[in-house]
């Protein structure tokens, strides 16, 4: 199929962007997106004009690499599936598809569609743990974690912080990756301890990184590659109540 | 040179805790003076990073990523092997360790290996403190599977993303390091050099993807845990940014690398789908717990759909080749046996390079809805990439390039053959032998870095003074210098072909010549063929952009150069390896029924290769292997 994309280039985190048109020909249907535009810098590179730039590592929907807005949602039109995992099988021959990078305060656009998003690192950096140290530790089997709250806690860990939920959310909030990690832990017997060290830590540390609020939208869910639910906000939000008193 | 691993002696049992027993400490108050730099942050270095900055010391910890979370560790499905022995089993660390001797076809050091089977019941542990979610039983105990090569169920697992869950574990102590200032973090940086000083590792050279700036860091010690380099057949089941460059720069500058030719092929991979293929996707070997791999047995059955197939149409081969393992056989022996079915014209699927690996029979045993749990997000991954939904048909795989099992050569202490040069995880080359078992990378990346590092890296900083050599050392402009000059050689270059079309036929050389199988010719054949890529590629490459801004070509410019030296040494260590084992399957030496014929009498060594200039013959050092605990037996799993 042919396909005309209209991409989002920028020469740096300064200098003013723009769309710019390109042709994709001939892509296989069982290309994957990330293939496609490799195809299409392939050609760029050979006609003299810059590669298009973005993030990718794994290609298999696991690193998180991966960021870009195609035809306005993160990720593209796929459902639960990283850009990389998104197959050209779901567009159809003469499609115009647009290809932006992620879009919030909190992630400055480095150049074309790679963004920085060293805030989530610093949201975990902030209590994203167990304060526990390699070594001297008690048998796996000593602390019994019945499958309920494994699962459970497995829900919320499955997140890759790719950052699809601040970019798909219109205030850019990042509720929904901090609320993974918070409530991973504050379902664990080992995390409990500091649960209200933690989520205190977090939230603020998300507010300072300059993330918007949650009012509901729930686009951050609908994005979410690995189908996070929004339950966890709400964990997160009782768990925030629970902390205030300490 | 013979080499010697410095392994300890005595009962085997006691081998581990005499030895750090009789290693030196440093002091508490003294280990903020020692300055570490770690290469990568995987589960080998991010475990090591952390536990180091836990320990006190001033860590440096780098990556090419731009989070520490993205390692491809995390790409690891299936889960991490532990001797606990909770399902009573008959398991214990004595068996793990025979299992890992046998699977890696005595091909490893003993001593290295009873170590990671010893402190692999601490991994566990340690993970579970962290907060990571194993899957666990009703009653709250942790669950396990089984993995090929094994016929206890020792597999400790997170759905089908525990290489996820124990990086991110890792991940989050470092973090934890981080904001308490002992690790200070690098992220988009890529290690282009090793800075050795007399003959010691004294710091490295990383280019700064995003700014371009070439900086240097100097460090007491250095520690490398850069992965793997299956990319040199450029499609594999490896991450893009995946490459031998960080190990290969440090061969350069002295460390031997040792038995490249190990590689492991992978038997259950999503099968190629078109040439703009840029990488091939894993489907973990837990499925073959409930999935049984077949090919029709009537080549005229090939296009016919799977289920039009009568069941005694259907060859379940490994079943058949080897009951009593059964589709839990080792990865070589299942790929080899993929290969086979294909090579004899009855394989399914385009191009029919692929088999059959089929739920059906599980589904009817347990239910779809068990088999969801235990696999659902596989399945999810293969609908999304092969349009097929392998709950009503079988899926089809094919065996791809996955792990490398060879890497730079360590002692006992994880220390290369130049002081202050650790090598941790995939890196290094140490404890698979041939050949790896599945759920034995993480266990070997976590071990090396919660539990070997923090205490072999303190025996030799106690004998040295922190901060003697830094960055001021005439060595480290002398290599900046270096890896300026070659990114401006491959800036300059201005030809006609794409780094990518370089990899690709790079790939497609060692695919064929130097893959699953190897043959004196197709090795000669490889080694004819590389030499003349190399010097088009130094001719006619085209990079586009700047140095001194984020320019991915040129990234992979780089790597790709490397791949074009170190593939050469991968293919004289096959040449030179005039036996079949593990990974390393020559065709000159196997039975009439095709299996793998070892040389112990002349290979039971470890090769080990010193670079002395790209168009000079590599030196071969040997490290004889002893077997003083197991007896060296013709592998089988029939």
């Amino acid at each position: 199929m042919n396909l005309i994309l209209h991409v989002w280039r920028q020469k740096g985190p300064n200098e003013k962007g723009r769309l710019d048109q390109y042709e994709a020909k001939n892509v296989s249907p069982d290309a994957s997106f990330l293939e496609m535009l490799d195809e299409v810098n392939e050609g760029l590179i050979k006609s003299d004009i810059e590669p298009i730039e973005f993030d990718h590592d794994c290609r298999e929907g696991i690193c998180g690499t991966c960021s870009q807005v195609i035809n306005g949602i993160p990720h593209g039109p796929d459902k639960l599936v990283t850009t990389c995992q998104l197959h050209m099988r779901k567009f159809k021959d003469g499609d115009h598809i647009y290809i932006e990078p992620w879009r919030s305060k909190a992630f400055p656009i480095i150049k074309d569609l790679m963004v920085d998003r060293n805030a989530l690192d610093r949201i975990i950096q902030s209590y994203g743990y167990t304060s526990t140290h390699t070594g001297g530790i008690a048998d796996g089997n000593a602390i019994l974690i019945p499958k309920v709250e494994a699962d459970e806690a497995m829900d919320a860990a499955e997140c890759i912080g790719c950052g699809a939920c601040v970019a798909a959310c219109p205030n850019a909030s990042a509720m929904l990756f901090t609320s993974t990690k918070v409530s991973q832990m504050a379902l664990l017997p080992q995390g409990k301890a500091e649960a209200a060290l933690r989520v205190k830590a977090m939230v603020e540390q998300m507010d300072s990184e300059g993330f918007g609020n949650c009012t509901n939208h729930y686009e951050c869910q609908a994005a979410c590659p690995k189908g996070i639910n929004v339950s966890f906000i709400s964990r997160m939000n009782r768990e925030m109540m629970k902390a205030m008193p300490k | 040179m013979i080499l010697d691993g410095k392994c300890p002696t005595g009962p085997i049992q006691d081998t581990w805790d005499k030895h750090r027993f009789d290693m030196k400490l440093v002091n508490p108050s003294n280990k903020r003076k020692y300055k570490v730099l770690v290469v990568g942050t995987g589960l080998a270095g991010g475990a090591a990073a952390a536990s180091l900055g836990e320990l006190g010391y001033n860590v440096e910890a780098f990556c090419y990523q731009d989070s520490a979370r993205r390692a491809h560790s995390i790409a690891a499905q299936g889960g991490i092997n532990a001797a606990k022995n909770y399902p009573n089993d008959g398991d214990s660390i004595y068996r793990l360790f025979y299992d890992t001797i046998k699977g890696g076809d005595f091909r490893a050091r003993e001593a290295d290996v009873w170590r990671l089977a010893q402190v692999s019941n601490n991994i566990i542990d340690q993970c579970v403190a962290q907060g990571v979610p194993f899957a666990r039983d009703y009653a709250g105990y942790l669950d396990t599977r089984s993995f090929g090569g094994a016929q206890v169920s020792r597999t400790f697992y997170a759905r089908g993303q525990t290489g996820q869950q124990l990086l991110l574990g890792a991940y989050q102590a470092l973090m934890r390091q981080v904001k308490v200032g002992s690790v200070k973090l690098f992220s988009r940086r890529e290690m282009l050099d090793l800075v050795v000083v007399d003959g010691v590792a004294k710091g490295i050279t990383v280019r700064n993807l995003i700014s371009g700036e070439i900086e240097k860091f100097w460090g007491d010690a250095v520690i490398l845990a850069s992965g793997g380099y299956m990319n040199v057949f450029y499609l594999s089941t490896n991450a893009m940014g995946c490459s031998v460059t960080a190990t290969w720069k440090a061969a350069k500058k002295g460390a031997f690398f040792a038995n490249p030719c190990y590689t492991q092929i992978h038997p259950t991979c999503i099968p190629q789908a078109g040439d703009e293929q840029s990488k091939l996707t894993l489907m973990s070997e837990s499925l073959r717990n409930d999935g049984r791999c077949w090919v029709p047995k009537k080549k005229e059955d090939c296009d016919k759909p799977a289920a039009a197939i009568a069941e005694d149409d259907r060859d379940y081969y490994l079943e058949r080749k080897y009951p009593s393992f059964g589709n839990l056989a080792p990865r070589d022996i299942a790929s080899r046996a993929a290969k086979e079915q294909c090579d004899d014209e009855r394989g399914v699927g385009p191009g029919k390079r692929g088999v059959y690996l089929d739920f059906q029979t599980s589904i009817d045993r347990v239910g779809e809805s068990t088999i969801k749990e235990r696999y659902g997000n596989l399945f999810q991954m293969y609908e999304k990439i092969t349009d097929e939904n392998a709950y009503n048909q079988p899926m089809r795989i094919y065996p791809a390039p996955h792990y490398a099992m060879g890497g730079l050569w360590v002692d006992y202490n994880c220390m290369s053959n130049l002081p202050g040069l650790f090598v941790l995880g995939e890196a290094n080359f140490s404890v698979h032998g041939a050949n790896r078992l599945g759920a034995s990378a993480l266990m070997q990346g976590l071990a090396d870095g919660y539990f070997v590092i923090p205490n072999t890296i303190a025996h030799y900083l106690a004998g040295i003074t922190p901060g003697m050599v830094k960055d001021d050392h005439p060595e480290f402009q002398k290599s900046v210098e270096e890896v300026t000059g070659q990114a401006d050689k491959l800036m300059s270059i201005n030809g006609k072909k794409t780094v990518s079309e370089f990899h690709r036929e790079l790939g497609k050389i060692m695919w064929e010549n130097v893959g699953m199988a190897r043959s004196e010719a197709s090795l000669n054949n490889a080694l004819k063929k590389i030499p003349a890529l190399r010097e088009e590629f130094w001719q006619n490459v085209k990079v586009t952009g700047s140095k001194s801004e984020i320019n991915s070509q040129l990234e992979n410019a780089g790597r790709v150069a490397d791949f074009l030296e170190f593939s050469e040494v991968l293919t004289k260590d096959a040449l030179n390896r005039e036996e079949s084992c593990g990974g390393h399957f020559r065709t000159e030496h196997q039975t009439a029924d095709g299996e793998a014929t070892r040389d112990d009498e002349n290979f039971t060594y470890v090769a080990a290769w010193e670079f002395k200039g790209t168009d000079k013959e590599p030196e071969l050092h040997k490290e004889p292997l002893k077997f003083d605990n197991v007896k060296l037996a013709v592998r089988s799993y029939k």
